[in-house]
């Protein structure tokens, strides 16, 4: 239960960080954070205490194992979250070369 | 077998996007064209093949299993009603944006680039609408949803790249409160699979996962879908983006992945309770009310358009949540319609930047002599959103209020009633100022817009007259099915195990 408690704890303080922070680096980084903390609940998920590793292997009794899913489906999330940062940084840097800033305050011509 | 067709919606696109990234650098640019549109052409026939099959198979739906692995293992493919019928309405849209940007997105550079990404939201919207599996719907999503940062960004001026980073942020975080939501279910239910997730979870005893669960999608897919309290990042990113990127965007992505995708989880899969359906009511007329007095003072044309676009959702959110079967009938109805006229008003919008240069009400005037093809096709848009007899969007808004004086929701009805009259006001205000009175010196010397661009807003205008016609008797099966997988509810689950011999 402290695993998961500190799971959300790590989400609070990347969402923290998107919300709060002025920095155009900053709110990525706090993305980044959002990113890790989902990824790592979900492995916790699957894991089982003194848990094996999912292989079949002959002649052993396989009993207590480690749930190979949220694994396989972690890795995919971790790709697609490394595409959404590239693009992001990618954005980030050719603001700075229209604005001259990260400031997220004085990036504001747009209304909302 | 006929289910071989359902992977060919998401191959298509993936494969012209691999295609024109591959051999856009060298190949001659109406290749890259024409391979383009007939890969949009071939989706368009495929999707309306798909719904005389779904209307042929009656009721049951068609299920294509990847790899040949049955699902609760495997990742199923699902095409019932309701895919069908929003596979015609993406697929439509996306064959006239694409005429449309023929021409118009000449003026930016790296045309292949742009045909890629928009091939790759195809696909992802696509693969959202077909897939039976929660996690692939997550892949899809975000693939439909990166393509169209990029596609925002594509100007790369200051504005646009501040409404695509504003959107990307956004949209991450959304897609991050899906991922948990689908995570708690995973651990919640041992399956990823809706149709094995929608039998497990009728054989459980009510915890506190699902209602926790269902907040968590309200703010992933409701944030996609710009509900009024999640709308913020709209009315930048889809004015900022070229204007046959705005008319997807605002016509069907955030239809496919907010509302679809909202719908077939909360019907389908959680079977829905009253209170999930008075916050989806709720959601509705909110956004319904609040856009469209937002969108009353916009002077920037795509700006005003979007807004309506948060308003217009409104009223699919407030008729799908009625969970009546009159309601889902109007909700979906408008759906298509809104799609429709939408994309034809951020067309016409297109069009008009792209002979004037400008997207300031203020600026223009008088355009209805030189551009008469524009004016018409932007009155009947404006009649149809409006809700004006006898234009498509008039029929799909009275069956929303009906459905709502029936199910005793008369507060909602009159909401309705009342964003309605606003809409007609703002659109009023476009036909005034844009089209009507005198022509500006400056303006003297324009054009119509080239042929492939009114080819497109024509054909929408006409879709907009006729949609009425959807109503009669004989056509109703393509929205009524759509209705009946959305009614089904639960039942979605032995019909999908059923179709596949479990």
């Amino acid at each position: 239960m402290t695993l998961y408690l500190l799971c959300l704890l790590l989400f609070c303080i990347g969402l923290y960080g998107v919300l709060r922070k002025r920095n155009l680096v900053k709110m990525i980084v706090g993305l980044g954070i959002i990113e890790y903390s989902m990824n790592l609940f979900f492995v916790l998920l699957g894991y089982r205490v003194h848990g094996r590793a999912p292989l079949d292997a002959r002649n052993q009794d396989i009993l207590n194992m480690v749930d190979p899913l949220p694994q396989a489906l972690v890795l995919t999330s971790i790709v697609i979250g490394l595409g959404v940062m590239a693009l992001i940084i990618a954005i980030a840097i050719r603001i700075y070369e229209k604005y001259g800033t990260f400031d997220i305050t004085k990036i504001k011509r747009l209304k909302g | 077998m006929n289910n071989t067709l359902i992977p060919f919606f998401v191959i298509i696109p993936l494969a012209s996007a691999f295609l024109i990234s591959f051999i856009g650098k060298f190949a001659k640019r109406i290749i890259i064209d024409a391979l383009s549109c007939v890969s949009y052409l071939l989706l368009f026939v495929f999707s309306l093949y798909a719904v005389s099959l779904t209307h042929g198979a009656g009721g049951m739906p068609l299920v294509y299993t990847v790899g040949g692995w049955a699902p609760p293992f495997g990742i199923s493919m699902v095409l019932d009603g309701l895919a069908s019928f929003m596979l015609v309405t993406v697929n439509l849209i996306a064959l006239c944006v694409i005429i449309f940007s023929l021409r118009y997105m000449e003026r930016y550079t790296g045309k292949p680039k742009f045909h890629t990404l928009f091939a790759l939201m195809v696909a992802g919207m696509n693969g959202v609408i077909v897939t039976g599996d929660l996690f692939n719907l997550y892949v899809f999503l975000e693939i439909a949803s990166l393509s169209s940062y990029a596609l925002v960004a594509f100007g790369t001026e200051a504005e646009e790249l501040e409404a695509s980073f504003k959107y990307a942020i956004m949209g991450s975080v959304a897609a991050s409160f899906i991922f948990i939501g689908i995570a708690f279910l995973y651990g919640f239910t041992s399956t990823l699979n809706m149709a094995d997730m929608a039998h497990v979870l009728s054989n459980k005893p009510a915890t506190w996962v699902i209602p926790f669960v269902s907040v968590l999608f309200f703010m992933g897919f409701g944030l996609k879908a710009a509900l009024v309290p999640f709308h913020a990042w709209l009315p930048d990113a889809h004015p900022s983006a070229p204007a046959s990127i705005s008319a997807m965007l605002s016509g069907v992505l955030i239809k496919t992945l907010g509302v679809y995708a909202l719908a077939r989880i909360f019907f389908n899969v959680f079977g829905i309770t009253p209170q999930q359906s008075s916050v989806l009511m709720f959601l509705g007329a909110l956004s319904m009310l609040v856009a469209v007095v937002l969108a009353l003072s916009q002077w920037d044309l795509k700006r005003l358009l979007a807004y309506h676009s948060i308003s217009q959702i409104g009223y699919v959110v407030l008729g799908i949540g009625l969970a009546t079967p009159l309601g889902i009938l109007g909700g979906l109805f408008h759906l298509f319609n809104h799609s429709v006229f939408k994309s034809l008003l951020f067309l016409n919008s297109g069009a008009i930047d792209y002979v004037v240069h400008t997207r300031d009400l203020k600026e223009m005037s008088g355009l209805k002599e030189k551009m008469p093809v524009t004016a018409q096709t932007n009155l009947v848009a404006s009649l149809s959103i409006a809700g004006i007899p006898p234009f498509n969007g008039f029929w799909s808004k009275l069956i929303i209020i009906f459905a709502c004086i029936q199910s005793g929701h008369g507060g909602y009805a009159i909401a309705a009633v009342v964003g309605s009259l606003l809409t007609l006001a703002s659109f009023m205000k476009v036909q005034k100022f844009a089209f009507l009175g005198e022509l500006k010196e400056k303006n003297k010397n324009i054009r119509e817009a080239p042929l492939s661009m009114t080819v497109a807003m024509v054909v929408l205008a006409v879709i907009c007259i006729g949609g009425g016609f959807l109503l009669l008797p004989s056509f109703r099966f393509f929205i009524s099915e759509a209705v009946q997988v959305l009614l089904n509810g639960n039942e979605y689950s032995s019909l999908v195990l059923g179709a596949v011999g479990r």
